[in-house]
């Protein structure tokens, strides 16, 4: 095992059971813990929170090429901290992952990145808003106007993002309960922004336009210690409403949704409102993963099926997990996101 | 019935127990040596191995400053932001242990050997006080630094690993690094090198570390040694089972005769040679770890102190290396008893059955025919051969046709002598030696062997030793040189010099590639030290003028043998000049290539390197006012100056390290030589009663056929080692001229050393007089009445 197996291994412990998935699930120590009632403050809120354990800036897009084929594209930067506080230079403990990831309905690319915090490799700063990791990047004069890069040995992208709606704050407020237990997170959404840009994959340079959906949650210790994984699902629907659900995968299963009108006004709703059941399965990188569900919510009429674009969407990163575009059928129709992850080999 | 045949193989070594000793003790000194060798060669590669895979060279193209020198964090992060997968290592000593900083997450996966045992992690190892990897003995050699230390086998000797952050810290070079791992793939929209950090360089990762190809030349040494050594054993066990298997014949006829089928005979023989070997062998290995851990802190001491290679002075055990020294025992035993096996399987079952020793001579014309061809063949090879294969194989048929070639040469040579001799005693004397010839010739063949591996590797060691320390003269012509951390210092010390000292030369380097090989351009100021210290191996007339009025390069051996560039060849210095090359140099021990310009060139086409190392000429016994002058007003440690005469000191004490390893193996294969002689004198001893006998019943005393004995035993060692003293200068011929070049790429002028050629003589006489010693008493000691039996009807 050498040292950067040894490094994976403390940052994101694999699957261990009495932790969660990624170690998501690990005692609290001296970190920070979210509490209900605090209000998010924004622009400070859009950079770090080095007292928590945890933290991500997390994109997903669904775009159009000139001939109608339609692509996913992934950004995110992982922030984990080994203890409680920030710091200059390399006695910092917070260290920093990217992901970034193109999906074709034939190919899947993925790239990821490590970095240590301190010296200037890696970083997020509120305001103007920049979030980097190498040369990976998503910045601008502020979080409504953004420019997202990344690149990989095989892939690269270079998008312009313009929000046309308000910041989305899940559960109550920004707090987000994750477990029976009272697990929780901060957790807001940029679900409204408008994309345009290029891919650069290996047939050549694509002209993309479409929509994009940026995560910010921040925690300590966001899973309780028997859940496993989750299946978290952000779709658009063409009659401008969105939706977010999750399944986090326990003993008992913990489920939570956000519906989020076209005008931006969001509806929390609470454990078992939402309900997601695997309808078709498919095999990739050994392990066997739902990539066709029947996701429901009753309360705003929803029933559809939701089916990935590429099942191969498989994210072979140092924590692997699936993560890729989908697009939905039945009650409404339009297009989304799923991410799964902690499905064993 | 088996073991009726096994009790009756069994009981001529019963009947013999010499001859199982010579078997024994010649198998298991070849395999000691063989395997001692082996455990030399295999430490310090494993060591070479854990130090480059712990910096990633040979697997992954680096990155440094194109003067030398540290590259700053800034411009690390700087190039991780303009796309490029680079990972930042620095290195320095601390206490004399080298300690190399890495940053894990960057790092590509598979560089740096830090196993961690269970319970370790990550978080230990870059928060808090930091963990340092190290082998044991090194962790006890480190000062406290508060970090954990973390004890780990795999790490290179004398070698520490740790997080760049602690490395820094410890160092005191905060925010600096000295160099960069490129990753092997890289991202898509990477922007060019040349924009970002122009003052960098990338290298293309190298087949094999710097110091692996630099102690080749060494290991080959030992190596060498250690193969002679194995064929001097297998000489022996070749003699001692022919011996044992020639007298075994009747014993076989009467056990085929009583019923024994052959194929069980000869089945039980194979067994019984088979056990012999794995005891012989493991005697030999333990052995083997004897010899090398004996020699390997010499070994390693020769190694850091020539080439800076850590490599541990402690040896580990493997227990493939058991299993091969093992293997080795029972492949030589094999290749040594074929034929005696096969002969015994054609051996019609009436006949034969008597000794058939002196039937040996009958061969003789077939091996001098042998040896002719191979003598031809390592002389076509010498002439018409490349490659480093054709080297060895020149190597082998060069030795074992010199060895075959030795009977009827010593034959031819004592007819001769036989011939010229005058008086009945003396005709007697001549034609019983020749008669003992075939009997002795595996043991004096041994002998031959023992002394040409001797005088051809000493030879090439002592030349090396010679052109190298003259080459350091050349080189070291400053009496006092020194280092300046910044350019700040440089200024300071180009103050102080420029008062107290004859002259400065600064020394520049930029790395630079020539014809696709790596290579340094060094800059050369205008100065009698040069044009009166250096030597040319070929230069074009007025070499310094020309040199100095910018009109051409010089360049080194390697360069002009890699890349084919003779004089008048065009070579590229950097940024579209191009010069040709007036003079060529030799430049040993340095593995790559070389071009020196002049200064005022330099200067023009790396305008942004500035001197930070400088050469100070001084009168010899003004060097220590010198080094005062320094470190008082210029503010220089101790630790930046080094004067020429401590480094030609450091350089000398590690050559007589290197002797004391080449002596060693010397003796003891000289030992083995000898040892050799005195199984094959006694073994003869019983058989040459007959022809002793009538010489005695003549008149001849006991005691005067002693003495004869004991002179023809030092004739034969003497002849023996007139013949083996061009063998040994033809293999120092080819180990210089043929291997060294085609290994290392430079050729070394061989030097002749006639006083260690006549010690080494005197030591063979000694060796052949010792062994012949034992075998003469016990001849003048014989009873009277067994030289009489000689002459009854049955003996």
């Amino acid at each position: 095992m050498n040292a950067k197996v040894i490094l994976l291994a403390i940052l994101l412990p694999l699957q261990a059971a009495a932790q969660g998935f990624a170690g998501l699930g690990a005692a609290v120590d001296d970190f920070a813990v979210p509490v209900p009632g605090r209000a998010l403050e924004f622009p400070a809120d859009h950079g770090a929170h080095p007292a928590y354990r945890i933290e991500w800036w997390y994109l997903t897009a669904n775009m159009t090429g000139p001939d109608g084929t339609p692509y996913g594209l992934q950004w995110t930067l992982f922030r984990s901290a080994l203890a409680p506080r920030d710091g200059q230079g390399w006695e910092t403990p917070q260290l920093w992952m990217g992901h970034a990831a193109v999906t074709t309905p034939e190919a899947h690319f993925v790239a990821e990145r490590l970095a240590r915090g301190g010296i200037g490799q890696a970083g997020v700063v509120a305001d103007p808003f920049a979030a980097w990791i190498d040369d990976w990047a998503m910045a601008g004069p502020d979080f409504d106007q953004l420019r997202l890069t990344a690149s990989g040995a095989e892939f690269a992208y270079d998008v312009a993002l313009t929000a046309t709606g308000p910041l989305i704050r899940h559960g109550q407020d920004g707090y987000s309960v994750k477990s029976a237990a009272g697990q929780a997170s901060y957790y807001y959404s940029q679900p409204f922004f408008d994309l345009a840009g290029t891919l650069t994959l290996p047939g050549g340079d694509i002209p993309v336009t479409g929509r994009a959906w940026l995560d910010r949650e921040w925690s300590s210790q966001p899973l309780a210690a028997d859940q496993t994984g989750w299946d978290w699902f952000s779709l658009s629907f063409d009659t401008g409403d969105k939706m977010m659900g999750f399944v986090l995968r326990g003993t008992t299963d913990y489920t939570a949704a956000t519906w989020i009108s076209a005008d931006g006004q969001a509806t929390a709703f609470p454990d078992g409102a939402f309900a997601a059941t695997p309808l078709g399965w498919h095999e990739v990188a050994g392990r066997d993963v739902p990539v066709t569900w029947r996701a429901r919510l009753p309360d705003k009429g929803v029933d559809v099926t939701v089916t990935a674009l590429n099942p191969d969407a498989w994210m072979q990163t140092s924590v692997p997990y699936w993560e890729g575009p989908v697009t939905i059928s039945g009650s409404h129709a339009g297009v989304g996101y799923l991410e799964m992850t902690g499905y064993d080999e | 019935m088996t073991f009726a045949i096994l009790s009756a193989l069994a009981s001529h070594w019963r009947r013999n127990p010499l001859q199982l000793v010579t078997l024994l003790a010649g198998l298991a000194l070849a395999t000691a040596l063989w395997s001692g060798v082996q455990a030399i060669n295999a430490e310090a590669r494993a060591s070479y191995d854990a130090a480059a895979a712990t910096l990633g060279e040979g697997q992954f193209a680096q990155i440094t400053a194109r003067g030398g020198g540290a590259i700053s964090q800034q411009t690390y992060v700087a190039l991780r932001r303009a796309g490029w997968a680079v990972s930042p290592v620095i290195e320095g000593r601390l206490d004399g242990v080298r300690l190399i900083g890495l940053e894990p997450l960057t790092a590509p996966s598979g560089l740096g050997p830090v196993r961690v045992d269970a319970g370790a992690d990550l978080g230990a190892f870059l928060s808090g006080e930091g963990q340092i990897f190290a082998r044991p003995d090194t962790l006890a050699r480190l000062p406290d630094t508060g970090a954990a230390g973390v004890a780990s086998p795999d790490v290179a000797p004398n070698t520490a690993l740790t997080d760049i952050g602690l490395a820094q810290r410890l160092l005191g070079r905060a925010g600096q690094i000295d160099r960069l791992i490129v990753a092997p793939v890289q991202p898509l929209t990477r922007q060019p090198l040349s924009d970002v950090a122009p003052d960098l360089m990338q290298s293309a990762a190298q087949e094999g570390g710097d110091v692996a190809r630099l102690t080749d030349s060494f290991h080959l040494n030992l190596t060498a040694f250690g193969l002679l050594s194995f064929a001097v054993g297998l000489f022996i066990v070749h003699g001692a089972i022919g011996l044992a298997f020639e007298q075994r014949r009747p014993m076989v006829r009467t056990l085929r005769a009583l019923g024994a089928p052959l194929g069980s005979v000869m089945a039980l023989m194979a067994v019984e040679l088979a056990v012999l070997a794995l005891i012989a062998g493991g005697i030999g290995v333990g052995l083997g770890y004897v010899i090398a851990a004996a020699l390997l802190p010499d070994v390693a001491a020769t190694l850091r102190g020539l080439y800076e290679a850590d490599v541990s002075g402690q040896l580990s055990l493997h227990p493939a290396w058991w299993l091969s020294g093992l293997a080795i025992a029972l492949g030589g035993t094999a290749v040594a008893s074929a034929g005696a096996l096969w002969s015994l399987a054609r051996m019609p079952l009436l006949s034969g059955a008597q000794p058939r020793a002196w039937a040996m001579a009958r061969q003789g014309g077939r091996l001098a025919a042998v040896a002719v061809v191979l003598l031809l063949v390592a002389g076509g090879l010498a002439v018409w051969g490349s490659g480093l294969i054709a080297g060895f194989a020149m190597l082998g048929a060069l030795l074992i046709g010199g060895a075959l070639a030795l009977p009827p040469l010593l034959a031819r040579m004592l007819r001769l002598a036989e011939g010229a001799a005058r008086g009945a005693v003396t005709q007697w004397f001549w034609a019983d030696t020749r008669q003992q010839v075939p009997g002795l010739s595996l043991a004096l063949m041994a002998l031959l062997l023992a002394m040409a591996a001797n005088v051809g590797v000493s030879t090439m060691v002592s030349s090396f030793r010679l052109t190298f320390t003259g080459f350091l003269d050349q080189r070291l012509a400053s009496e006092l040189y020194v280092s300046a951390a910044d350019t700040a210092q440089a200024e300071a010390i180009i103050a102080v010099a420029g008062r107290e000292a004859d002259a400065i030369l600064p020394l520049l380097s930029a790395d630079q590639t020539v014809e696709g090989l790596p290579a340094q351009v060094y800059a050369a100021r205008d100065h009698a030290t040069y044009r009166e210290n250096w030597q040319f191996l070929r230069a074009v007339p007025d070499v310094w003028d020309r040199l100095a009025r910018a009109e051409g390069v010089l360049i080194n051996e390697q360069l002009y043998r890699r890349a084919g560039l003779d004089l008048g060849a065009m070579v590229p210095v950097g940024a579209g000049v191009s010069l040709p090359v007036l003079g060529i140099y030799g430049d040993y021990g340095n593995p790559i290539g070389q071009v020196i310009v002049t200064e005022a060139l330099f200067r023009d086409v790396f305008p942004d390197i500035d001197a930070l190392r400088f050469g100070l000429r001084i009168a010899p016994d003004q060097v220590g006012e010198l080094r005062a002058a320094l470190r008082d007003q210029a503010d220089i440690p101790d630790a930046a100056m080094i004067d020429q005469a401590a480094i030609k000191a450091m350089s000398l004490a590690v050559f007589e390290r290197t002797f004391t390893v080449t002596t060693a193996l010397n003796v003891l294969t000289l030992a083995v030589a000898g040892f050799a002689i005195l199984m094959s004198l006694l073994t003869l001893a019983a058989m040459r009663l007959p022809q002793l006998a009538p010489v005695w019943a003549l008149g001849l005393t006991r005691r005067r056929l002693a003495g004869l004995d004991l002179v023809r035993a030092i004739l034969l060692a003497a002849l023996t080692g007139a013949l083996a003293l061009p063998l040994g200068l033809a293999l120092a011929w080819a180990l210089l001229t043929v291997v060294n070049v085609e290994a290392f790429g430079w050729r070394l002028p061989m030097y002749l050393f006639p006083l260690d050629y006549l010690r080494l003589g005197v030591l063979a006489l000694l060796a052949a007089a010792l062994a012949a010693l034992w075998p003469a008493w016990s001849l003048s000691r014989t009873p009277p009445a067994q030289l009489l039996g000689v002459f009854r009807h049955e003996r």
